[in-house]
């Protein structure tokens, strides 16, 4: 099904770990920022750090570029203490959420600055940066200020001056949240394909898991400073390990339901299902629900559960709907079905068992 | 829209204010500065261009302008070079300490300048707290003379009194240095001075031509430091100037000088204005 089956176009093995976060603390004015973050990032990877505002996700790649100092732990690069350098002198790149253009350079030497500081042969400098320009389509606006860029072009030129360094690692701290919906969404393609051209190692952070989704090799889950889980997109959404994990990444319905010899029952619901008993919580995605034909009499089959539920509310989607369900006993079911025409009264649903995943309950780690 | 009497209401007074208290006096100014004094102390309406140029044909005042200009400089570039360093301290690394720091700078400006300026005499006479402590020590073994009434008493006295004035603008421009710029800098791989020398310095220009021009035009026009410590070749452009409306009753000399003084300022203000204006970035 959903579940991780489909491998990502990018293999991993243990040994090309390029990024080695090793039990990461954190704490501002004694607050716990990160707690004991341990983290492997590999050579060429996406890797998202997904999170809401607060989650220390910024902290966490600000630790990695050396803007903050750690309170525990370690971070390694390539088989060397990255946390003992400091930031000037790590090759790490990063594109920050406010682009932090130099408003006193042309758009040519802001993408020139780190090639002169870290001082590249003058003669390789123009080309470079041409190149590196030419790389995020701003050649025509090399002699430009900044203050006439906008936005979207300024984070352009961010991208490119961060890139002609040809770092390690780029950083890219919530880079795409400024822009309008349609220039977001054409700048994620580029980015991924540009991140697929350059071979580098990419940092992303986000607070929007469709985001996260659609551009990361892995994602990282980072809820108050402690990892949730770190999977690829398919799997995390597949097979979510937490309620919050199932909830931030996607909707879905958690079901609180009661395991007994192989069995849950949720309410009304009941379905087949293996693990410990006692209480136990499950996530079944709306889009995992079908709507099952009234005549046909429910197949007395273990890959399939049925019930029946009071239509509530219907919401149209074009070519899908939103139904909310009231099974009784308080029991509320969100389903998202191929548009079915409009619909009311009580009817039958099924769904596939392996649809309903086992989640941890997790109360704040 | 406002109304005509609320728009009325807040232009005429600061018109009647600028027309009466600076339009008024200074086209008094300037008439004086073509009338004459006769061999009866009194001001005849002759209109001439005498007094221009006298200052050109007497070499006191030329000397004098200089000297005031050289010692304007020399606080100028003395203010910037502790200024500088105190505003850079405290907007980047004084952290915890840069309030109080701050209040310190500024609590100076509170006490009366008289004050300050005494308090160099006490500091740099003969019987002064230097002196005191230099014959104490065995440095010296009799008070030395030329601490004070030199133009270096008047420039160590202007420089103490026209530091926190030079301190602000650059402080101000410094706190104005988006941080995410500096970290920008360091990601880069730009070193702490390299960043200093290609980031902070050129987007805090508009403060330090501020703050130096502070400096500059306050002192070139002091009078009150070289009259207090700064002795016969203290004498700065100002002092002449009183002496002029005072004692040696030449008021329309008195006017032409102020008049080229006011030309040289203004002139000065609108040249770093315009330098100001091209190192501000939006």
């Amino acid at each position: 099904m959903s579940a991780a089956l489909t491998s990502a176009p990018f293999e991993r093995t243990p040994s090309d770990a390029l990024l080695s976060i090793r039990k990461v603390e954190k704490q501002f004015a004694k607050r716990p920022v990160l707690r004991s973050i341990s983290l492997e990032v590999a050579s060429g990877e996406f890797l998202t750090i997904l999170g809401e505002s607060g989650s220390g996700k910024t902290t966490l790649l600000r630790l990695i570029a050396g803007f903050e100092q750690l309170d525990g732990g370690e971070i390694w690069m390539g088989g060397e203490r990255l946390d003992e350098i400091p930031a000037y002198r790590r090759q790490v790149n990063t594109v920050f959420q406010s682009y932090a253009i130099f408003p006193h350079l042309s758009v040519f030497e802001n993408v020139a600055y780190g090639l002169r500081a870290k001082g590249a042969p003058r003669n390789e400098i123009p080309s470079r940066v041409t190149q590196a320009l030419a790389m995020v389509k701003m050649s025509e606006f090399e002699r430009s200020a900044p203050s006439r860029l906008s936005g979207g072009q300024q984070q352009r030129v961010a991208l490119a001056r961060a890139l002609v360094n040809r770092p390690r690692v780029l950083l890219l701290d919530e880079p795409l949240s400024a822009l309008d919906a349609n220039l977001r969404r054409q700048m994620q393609i580029e980015l991924k394909s540009l991140q697929r051209e350059v071979g580098i190692t990419f940092i992303f952070v986000t607070h929007d898991q469709e985001e996260a989704m659609a551009l990361s090799d892995r994602i990282a889950l980072l809820r108050a400073g402690g990892l949730e889980q770190v999977a690829e997109p398919r799997e995390i959404y597949g097979r979510p390990k937490t309620a919050y994990a199932a909830q931030f990444i996607g909707q879905t319905n958690l079901l609180r339901a009661e395991v007994r010899e192989g069995s849950a029952s949720a309410g009304p619901i009941a379905w087949p299902a293996a693990g410990p008993s006692g209480p136990a919580t499950f996530s079944l995605r709306p889009e995992s629900i079908r709507l099952a034909s009234n005549s046909q009499p429910p197949a007395a089959s273990g890959a399939t559960a049925h019930f029946q539920g009071q239509i509530k509310n219907q919401t149209f989607g074009g070519a899908m709907d939103l139904l909310e369900i009231d099974c009784g006993n308080s029991c509320l079911i969100r389903a998202r079905v191929p548009s079915p025409g409009s619909l009311s009264g009580q009817q039958k649903f099924e769904f596939n068992t392996g649809d309903a995943v086992r989640v941890l309950e997790s109360g704040g780690t | 829209m406002y109304s005509r009497g609320y728009k009325s209401a807040v232009t005429i007074p600061p018109l009647l204010w600028v027309t009466f208290f600076l339009l008024v006096p200074y086209a008094i100014l300037f008439c004086y500065s073509f009338w004459s004094v006769s061999s009866l102390q009194t001001i005849v309406h002759n209109w001439n261009l005498q007094n221009y140029a006298q200052l050109f044909r007497n070499p006191l005042y030329l000397t004098v302008l200089l000297r005031s200009i050289r010692i304007a400089g020399a606080v100028t570039l003395l203010a910037l070079l502790l200024g500088y360093p105190l505003a850079y301290y405290l907007s980047f690394h004084a952290a915890k300490r840069k309030d109080l720091l701050y209040q310190l700078v500024i609590i100076p400006l509170w006490a009366s300048y008289l004050v300050r300026g005494y308090a160099w005499k006490t500091i740099l006479g003969s019987d002064g707290v230097l002196n005191g402590f230099l014959q104490y020590l065995h440095i010296t073994h009799r008070p030395v003379e030329f601490f004070l009434y030199s133009p270096f008493a008047v420039i160590l006295t202007l420089t103490h009194i026209y530091t926190p004035f030079t301190f602000l603008p650059i402080y101000a421009s410094l706190e104005h240095v988006p941080r995410n710029l500096v970290e920008a800098s360091h990601d880069l791989g730009a070193s702490p001075f390299s960043t200093f020398l290609h980031v902070i310095l050129p987007l805090s220009l508009p403060g330090i031509l501020a703050g130096a021009t502070f400096a500059f035009v306050l002192t070139l026009g002091d009078f009150l430091a070289p009259l207090l410590v700064g002795g016969p070749s203290g004498i700065m452009i100002s002092n002449i100037v009183v002496s002029l409306f005072g004692a040696a009753y030449n008021w329309p000399l008195g006017a032409a000088i102020s008049f080229c003084m006011l030309l040289l300022v203004v002139t000065l203000l609108f040249a770093t204005e315009r330098l100001e204006k091209r190192f501000t970035i939006s």
